[in-house]
């Protein structure tokens, strides 16, 4: 509704115009003595793990607001029906899923508000490393230190090995791991049996199979890298140097690395071939057309549950796993992981008690976790939780051996950085697969997104 | 033709600017609604946008140095250059398509079903702007498509191939024609109307036809309308921002999370913290809005005859 201002504002626009010209000026001739237009919240590594935390006022009887993603909603509220006496807000919001930024966005003006801050949130590991840094000078950061006498360090070490470091920051832990997404090869066993093929153990036999694949039963896939997650499921499995933190503000990223390359030439040949697709699982129209089609994929734990009985429907008593695949001279394989959510705590919480029983329970009791819809990270609970036949029922096999073998080769390479690994892959690599490039000559490109993210992040970035 | 709408023009500003002083408060206090909103919702934030621009996050004066930082972000150049490739086929479509409807719809046409016509265009523009992006996002996706075999047959077999980076300004014009252009069409059916019929009949005694009549006639005496449709699209234009947000939500991050300015603007301040940057990023905008602004208006003398 701006016609009544361009209609009279000419004259003014003219004055305003000198006015400009003028201030621009005076702006350029006092350029050399002003302050840096740098933030003064970039620089990582800050000196926050000195001091210590100093909750707000505490009450314990007022009311707490939860944040979580529609998968755990159902969790958040069996404790609200087991503990009817606490008083609980719960709100549904996406979770921090494909590289969503919302819940910053949210803190960034609760921070400049002063006021609204959810008390218990879950979100992804992205997510830890900005909640554990002040947005602005004056302000803390979100996420509550829980091993300052909230959370018990003996129910931290509890926790699998490795799945906390996403939340340690500064010497603190910001955050408890809800679930791990360890990466496994997924196969449809009863189509393996009925066409006679082995379960490949190595990326060789893998590619191979693949191959033959596309020539016996042209239309079946081995996999896919078109969903925003795939770089997390093949480059890292492969380790492959992109997301590398070596220091806390240094990071590497070199693509042109033979761990980079010798996956992004094996998906090129399994691509051309039509075994592996560019087309996501997750994408439009995919299970409708081609879900059935679902030979092997590479991918993280909950891939059983979300996409072969969730998406794909494919009927129980099929679909197997095998643990991931090796490289040639390996003796133990590294893997990847593809998400596996943290619930936080909020400093600015006035009930600090009962945000922190809550994500507690969330994240290490047997009640929830026995139950839960994902591999929990808390080591009892994975036990109780291998144990439900409820959660084993609808595979062909047993998968607890995977499963545990493989939560302990996540590769530690692939650093949680304070920007999502997925954004420059979605927006990078994705379009010019689909545009029919290939992974290998899109690389540089890849590499130079990530980079430029980094930077803009505050990072000093190694190309080596 | 001139001296005629020339002679007309003058004389009423000046009666209307009498009558309007006679009026005493009542006036100011029609006015004051409007004023007051636009103090706190226009000319505050902009001054604020303003101070913001020029200081850091600790309040400290930086002069241009926001302006220097944001110039040199890497997102900052890929950014502007998609908003302009979008102006300027939005901008060409706007102003050929709707004046040429309109033109059809006022000379060629019964009364009757052209003011049908006009309320089918309409129409879309009721839906706001998240619905009509909606409406298109089924509306590309060959899965579910009820045009699925034009999308098929123009080799585009998935959603992902619809969003090439390429097809993207493309598809923003479409969303923007479809919500904006009837509302246009109707103001610029409207402004053909005012041509007084007589200068109408005397193109046509003097043996012009309809497209003589619409290219000599009635395109020229709506110039300044048509100056004004383009300053505020243009404006509208440079301000996108829902459209690629929502197409990069949908479609899974294959779009860039800073495809326009706007978003670029949107992700200094939410996602960097940095609202100094984002305040600068938008200051540019307001810049190049009213550069563009000024130099239409100065070169069409939109206002001169008000002003005299």
């Amino acid at each position: 509704m701006r016609f009544p201002g361009f209609l009279k504002a000419s004259a003014r626009r003219t004055a305003a115009g000198k006015s400009a010209v003028a201030l621009s000026l005076l702006g350029m001739t006092l350029l050399a003595g002003c302050a840096s237009a740098e933030q003064s919240t970039t620089t990582t590594g800050s000196d926050s793990g000195s001091t210590t935390f100093k909750p707000v006022k505490q009450d314990d009887t007022s009311q707490i607001t939860v944040w979580a993603d529609s998968t755990r909603l159902p969790s958040v509220q069996a404790y609200q029906k087991s503990h009817p006496t606490v008083k609980m807000n719960i709100v549904t919001y996406d979770g921090g899923a494909d590289g969503s930024t919302y819940l910053q966005t949210k803190v960034q003006l609760f921070d400049r508000t002063g006021s609204g801050w959810p008390d218990v949130v879950f979100g992804s590991p992205t997510d830890v490393t900005w909640a554990a840094e002040p947005t602005a000078p004056s302000t803390i950061p979100f996420a509550a230190p829980l091993d300052q006498n909230l959370v018990p360090q003996q129910t931290l070490d509890g926790f699998a090995k490795g799945s906390l470091s996403p939340c340690q920051i500064n010497g603190h832990t910001y955050c408890m791991r809800n679930d791990i997404a360890q990466v496994v090869l997924w196969y449809n066993k009863s189509l393996m049996d009925k066409w006679g093929y082995q379960v490949p153990t190595t990326w060789q036999q893998y590619q191979e199979l693949g191959q033959k694949v596309a020539k016996e039963h042209p239309g079946y896939l081995v996999g896919s890298v078109g969903d925003t997650n795939s770089q997390e499921s093949y480059f890292w499995a492969s380790q492959c140097p992109a997301f590398n933190l070596v220091q806390p503000n240094n990071l590497r990223v070199n693509l042109a690395d033979g761990n980079c390359t010798r996956m992004s030439n094996l998906l090129d040949s399994l691509i051309s071939e039509k075994a592996v697709t560019t087309q996501g699982f997750f994408s439009q129209g995919f299970a409708k057309n081609s879900g059935s089609k679902v030979l092997m994929a590479y991918g993280p734990s909950w891939y059983g549950q979300y996409l072969f009985n969730t998406a794909f429907k494919t009927p129980a008593g099929q679909i197997a796993v095998a643990p991931p695949l090796t490289w040639p001279g390996e003796t133990t394989p590294s893997t990847g992981n593809v998400g596996g959510g943290v619930w936080m705590v909020s400093s600015h919480s006035a009930n600090l008690k009962a945000s922190t029983d809550l994500a507690t329970w969330l994240t290490t009791s047997n009640d929830n976790q026995a139950s839960a819809p994902t591999y929990p990270a808390y080591a009892p609970a994975a036990k109780v939780w291998l144990a439900n036949p409820e959660n084993q029922k609808y595979f062909a096999a047993d998968v607890s051996d995977v499963f545990q073998q493989a939560a302990d080769e996540v590769w530690t390479g692939w650093s949680n950085t304070k920007f999502s690994d997925a954004t420059a892959w979605s927006s990078v690599v994705l379009p010019a697969l689909t545009a029919g490039k290939s992974l290998t000559e899109t690389l540089p490109a890849w590499q130079a997104a990530i980079s430029d993210e980094a930077k803009a992040e505050g990072y000093t970035v190694t190309n080596q | 033709m001139t001296v005629l709408e020339t002679r007309h023009v003058v004389e009423s500003p000046s009666r209307r600017a009498t009558a309007r002083r006679e009026g005493g408060l009542a006036g100011y206090l029609f006015v004051a609604g409007y004023a007051i909103l636009l103090l706190a919702f226009g000319v505050f934030p902009t001054c604020y946008a303003f101070y913001l621009a020029l200081t850091n996050d600790k309040g400290q004066f930086t002069g241009l140095n926001q302006f220097v930082k944001v110039a040199g972000d890497y997102r900052f150049v890929p950014a502007f250059t998609n908003v302009l490739i979008y102006l300027v086929m939005w901008l060409v479509v706007l102003v050929v398509l709707t004046v040429l409807v309109a033109v059809i719809l006022r000379s060629r046409m019964r009364p009757r079903v052209s003011a049908v016509f006009r309320f089918l265009f309409y129409i879309p523009g009721a839906l706001a702007g998240v619905a009509s992006v909606l409406v298109w996002l089924f509306m590309l996706d060959p899965d579910v498509s009820p045009a699925s075999w034009l999308l098929n047959s123009l080799g585009f077999h998935s959603f992902a191939a619809v969003l090439a980076p390429g097809d993207l300004p493309v598809i923003f014009v479409l969303i923007a024609f479809w919500t904006g252009a009837g509302g246009w069409i109707v103001v610029m059916y409207g402004a053909l109307n005012n041509i007084p019929d007589e200068v109408l009949e005397a193109a046509r005694m003097d043996g012009a036809g309809p497209w003589r009549t619409a290219w000599h006639i009635q395109i020229p005496m709506i110039k300044q309308w048509i100056i004004y449709m383009v300053i505020l699209a243009f404006a509208a234009g440079t301000q996108l921002f829902i459209e690629p947000q929502l197409l990069q939500t949908a479609s899974l991050g294959r779009i860039s999370p800073t495809w326009s300015p706007n978003q670029l603007a949107y992700v200094f301040a939410f996602q960097q913290g940095d609202f100094n940057g984002a305040a600068a990023v938008s200051v540019f905008l307001l810049a190049i809005g009213l550069v563009c602004a000024s130099l239409l208006v100065a070169r069409s003398k939109m206002f001169t005859l008000d002003e005299k």
